[in-house]
């Protein structure tokens, strides 16, 4: 079928399998491999986007479903050169390690602060409990999102 | 803003940038024309005959290209220490998932498809699946006697001691399996034809392995072969040997279809049949006097193997080495053993070995204190080694150690005393009820850096520097960046010896077609050793343009860089290499298993305080101090990440990483029932170092990626009996298991 949807503030129109991931469509069809897969069962979140201002594990998301959505991938938050705040305090405060749950973390935290923009320590475990890493013991990753917010 | 002396500065990440934009490329971002998609078709049971291999189904087999094990062009064994683990079982199986056939086609959905329509018959033969069973020889699955290795290390004479002794101590401990768990799976794409040799590009840890190996798989030259690390998720030891295997298979079919092949393991496949952290049981039989001195230290340490030796007797040597930890003791015995069983081959995991014998010796120590009638504090204290003492090697301790410090300021970062006062006080106020019990326990280990005894000598680490015409200096080694800060910690080091901006100098990626062999990366040693090597290079580098009268003596950025242009102009090019060369004063007798095990130890004192749930039986771990000494720090936010990030590990080791075996097969092998700590599970981990710097590593520094794996489940275990008085001895501690020990 023939879906179309607005990726990153972009219109693209796919001919797609409607069963298909959402997370192979973007990955092999728009070339967007930024989105990871690190479990295909929605428990690790690697493959975080962020679908109609909601985040969603795109191993989940059949892609018959995002027909006239908004989506954003880790290749949507920087606005061009200028990174995003949270990136940005991932690189200055040790969030990233080996990189592969950076960028379903990165989004997590964005939609966290776009929901929530002074969360307490709780909020930000909760904010991000659906996301794992392995590297960094998430303390740095908390850190990053705190100093996010502060800039 | 320029940075001429990065060392000791939060410096950020070299390829931060990447990582959080998702440009950084993995595996399983790269792609080829004409690519093929590989599966690996794996035995069904764990021990056997293979009969039959049928193609069934509907699938158009004659547009698949498949190989076996009649296909290998070289020798079908996967080089590495013993060579008895084959790319692909030819006609016996000694494991479940054990690769037995490969695929591939260019559609990845039917590739799927096909690998569930290959038949395999096998004529199914006894096979053991625990240590016990192994030990017993229940069944001799390897060799003579299922025993891939042993080691005695023996100082002294512990049975001259034993009727002597005020007191007699025993226990026994033991530990389970454990998943890496990177978030990137295992994944290869191979370019293979005989014109042009063999080329792969790979997740992995150490690209002269997977070199090595293939060279064998292919009977090929070595400049036929070449290996290229891509951006690579995570490793933890899980890509230090099984790359090997899973590159080869890419090469076999890629060899056969002559096409690109790409393998890419999903979760399940990467859970059930990669390797895992060796399980192990450990007895202790401690001899000490009524005043808490120890006398004679008698430790058996068995781990499994698995069913290939793979690297089970590096991991036994660590563990091992490791057994009797940083006391001193005039007579000890350390008897250990690798055994075989028929489950998917155990590996290399941070801390390889150490964790294992380490959790058995610090859960010992408070058992032998209790004994003895003193605190857990000052039973160690009267035992802690000092500098000019000896370890169970008979190593003598060269340089300033000071267990006792890093206790006195961890005991006070924790608040031990006052709160092992406070919860004894409340524990027992709350009796009868189903209330919270907490508890606090702590443990003091140390870690040795870089490879065992001669190991650094034999590997013959080369690092190289070359200076562009640019004025950038490019470091060459084939040491990884796998998240830990290679690529940063390098950076420092080159920028900090030669005095220029941090920001000129380049690391080369990884490819074995480029870059000289500087060693696995593994074993703490990347920092320390392979620094080392990198720090020499670059001074090799400013020495060639001192001596050329290019450079003047005191120099600013802009008359290096004029320097290294002058030079290139001048001579073509400008490169140095540098070669290990051990510290001074090192000796190792790999006989008698005594001598310096370790160039240098990193030493720590780890303290955890829990909760325990009288109602669910869930034990929670509420705050951590991570306190060491590791030399010199050379990047502060690295540093405190390696360690926040291992103690992370060690607490899923403990408490939440249970493998369920089923006839030797992992039957939880996904992220929804194997548990790793979420960002709500994890306790504040505070980290803190003290800096006592190493004369022979890079700007003072020792190694520091396995340390944090060492410490927590002992100090854990030890709170979890402060606070509920049983003594669990066994791990992964999982509530299942608490309650059958409480009723």
């Amino acid at each position: 079928m023939l879906i179309t949807f607005n990726i990153n503030n972009e219109s693209r129109t796919v001919e797609v399998f409607p069963m298909a991931r959402l997370l192979d469509v973007l990955r092999e069809q728009l070339h967007l491999t930024g989105t990871k897969e690190g479990c295909g069962e929605g428990e690790c979140g690697a493959c975080t986007v962020i679908l109609d201002g909601q985040i969603v594990n795109s191993c989940l998301v059949p892609v018959a479903q995002v027909n006239g959505s908004n989506i954003t991938t880790i290749e949507g938050v920087a606005q061009q050169d200028q990174l995003h705040v949270v990136q940005q305090a991932f690189i200055d405060h040790g969030g990233a390690q080996c990189g592969i749950c950076t960028p379903g973390m990165v989004l997590a935290a964005v939609d966290l602060l776009n929901r929530n923009p002074e969360p307490s320590e709780a909020d930000i475990r909760n904010g991000l409990a659906g996301n794992l890493c392995r590297c960094t013991g998430y303390m740095k990753i908390f850190e990053s999102v705190v100093r996010a917010y502060q800039k | 803003m320029a940075n001429n002396h990065p060392i000791g500065k939060p410096v950020p990440r070299k390829e931060g940038r990447k990582k959080v934009t998702g440009q950084a490329l993995y595996v399983d971002d790269l792609s080829f024309p004409d690519m093929l998609h590989g599966a690996t078709v794996r035995s069904p049971v764990a021990r056997g005959k293979i009969t039959n291999i049928s193609f069934e189904g509907d699938i158009p087999w004659n547009e698949f290209v498949t190989v076996t094990a009649k296909d290998i062009p070289g020798a079908n064994y996967v080089a590495l220490i013993l060579n008895d683990q084959p790319y692909l079982a030819d006609g016996f199986v000694n494991h479940a998932e054990e690769p037995v056939l490969l695929l591939a086609h260019k559609d990845k959905y039917l590739v799927e498809e096909a690998r569930r329509n290959v038949r395999i018959e096998i004529e199914e033969l006894p096979a053991v699946f625990t240590l016990e069973d192994s030990l017993a020889k229940k069944e001799i699955v390897w060799g003579e006697d299922n025993v891939f290795k042993k080691f005695l290390v023996d100082k002294g004479n512990v049975d001259e001691i034993w009727d002597e002794a005020d007191l007699i101590v025993e226990g026994e401990y033991e530990t389970g399996a454990q998943e890496q768990l990177y978030i990137e799976n295992n994944g290869a794409i191979a370019i293979a034809n005989p014109d042009e040799g063999v080329t792969v590009w790979g997740s992995m840890q150490c690209p002269y392995y997977v070199h090595k190996a293939l060279v064998k798989l292919f009977g090929l030259a070595d400049e036929k072969i070449r290996i290229i690390q891509t951006e690579t998720g995570g490793g933890f030891g899980g890509k230090e040997e099984y790359p090997s295997l899973i590159a080869g298979h890419a090469a076999l079919l890629a060899w056969k279809s002559g096409k690109p092949v790409k393998i890419i393991y999903d979760r399940a496949e990467d859970m059930v049949a990669t390797t895992k952290r060796h399980p192990s049981r450990t007895r202790h039989k401690t001899a000490v006097t009524k005043d808490g001195r120890l006398l004679a230290v008698e430790i058996d340490f068995v781990i499994d193997g698995g069913a290939y030796c793979t690297l089970s007797p590096v991991v036994l040597s660590r563990g091992t080495i490791h057994a009797a930890g940083p006391y001193v003791c005039p007579n000890v015995r350390i008897h250990s053993r690798a055994v075989a069983t028929n489950v998917p081959p155990h590996g290399a995991f941070r801390g390889f070995g150490a964790p294992q014998s380490i959790f058995a010796l610090e859960r010992h120590m408070d058992k032998v204190a209790r004994a003895v009638g003193l605190t857990p504090e000052e039973f160690r204290r009267r035992n802690f080694i000092h500098e000019g003492e000896t370890t169970a090697t008979s190593q003598m301790i060269r340089e300033r150690v000071d267990m006792d410090g890093l206790l006195t300021r961890a005991l006070e970062l924790s608040d031990y005393h006052a709160k092992r006062e406070r919860f004894a006080r409340e524990n027992a106020s709350s009796n009868g009820g189903f209330g919270t019990k907490r508890g606090i326990g702590f443990a003091t280990f140390m870690h040795g850096a870089g490879f065992t005894g001669s190991g650094e000598v034999y590997l013959q680490s080369i690092v190289s520097a070359e200076a562009t015409s640019e004025g950038k200096v490019r470091i060459l080694a084939a040491s990884t960046e796998i998240g830990q800060g290679t690529n940063t910690i390098f950076s420092q080091i080159a920028s900090e010896a030669l005095g220029v901006d941090f920001e000129s100098i380049e690391i080369v990626q990884p490819d074995t077609g480029r870059v000289p062999n500087s060693g696995p990366t593994v074993a703490s040693r990347t920092s320390m050793v392979v620094g080392k090597l990198v720090e020499s290079a670059v001074l090799g580098l400013k020495q060639t343009l001192l001596g050329s009268g290019l450079l003047p003596q005191q120099y600013n950025d802009a008359e290096f860089k004029k320097a290294c242009a002058d030079y290139i102009a001048k001579f073509g090019s400008l490169k140095t290499s540098s070669t290990y060369q051990p510290p001074p004063n090192v000796h190792w007798d790999d006989e008698k298993y005594q001598g310096d095990a370790y160039g240098a130890y990193a030493w720590a004192v780890y303290v955890a305080e829990v909760s325990f749930d009288e109602l669910t039986y869930e034990a929670r771990v509420e705050d951590f101090v991570a306190m060491q000494e590791v030399g010199r720090v050379l990047n502060p936010v690295l540093a405190a990440g390696q360690i926040e990030g291992g103690v992370a590990q060690a607490i899923g080791f403990t408490l939440f990483e249970n493998v369920v075996w089923k006839d030797g097969r992992m039957a939880n092998n996904q992220m929804t029932n194997y548990i790793i700590p979420t960002p709500a599970d994890i306790p504040p981990i505070r980290v803190f170092f003290e800096e006592n710097p190493y004369a022979y590593g890079p700007g003072g520094a020792k190694g520091i990626g396995e340390l944090p794996m060492d410490g927590a489940a002992p100090a854990i275990l030890n709170a979890i009996e402060d606070a509920t008085s049983v003594s669990f001895n066994s791990i992964p501690l999982m509530p299942e298991r608490m309650i059958t020990e409480f009723s």
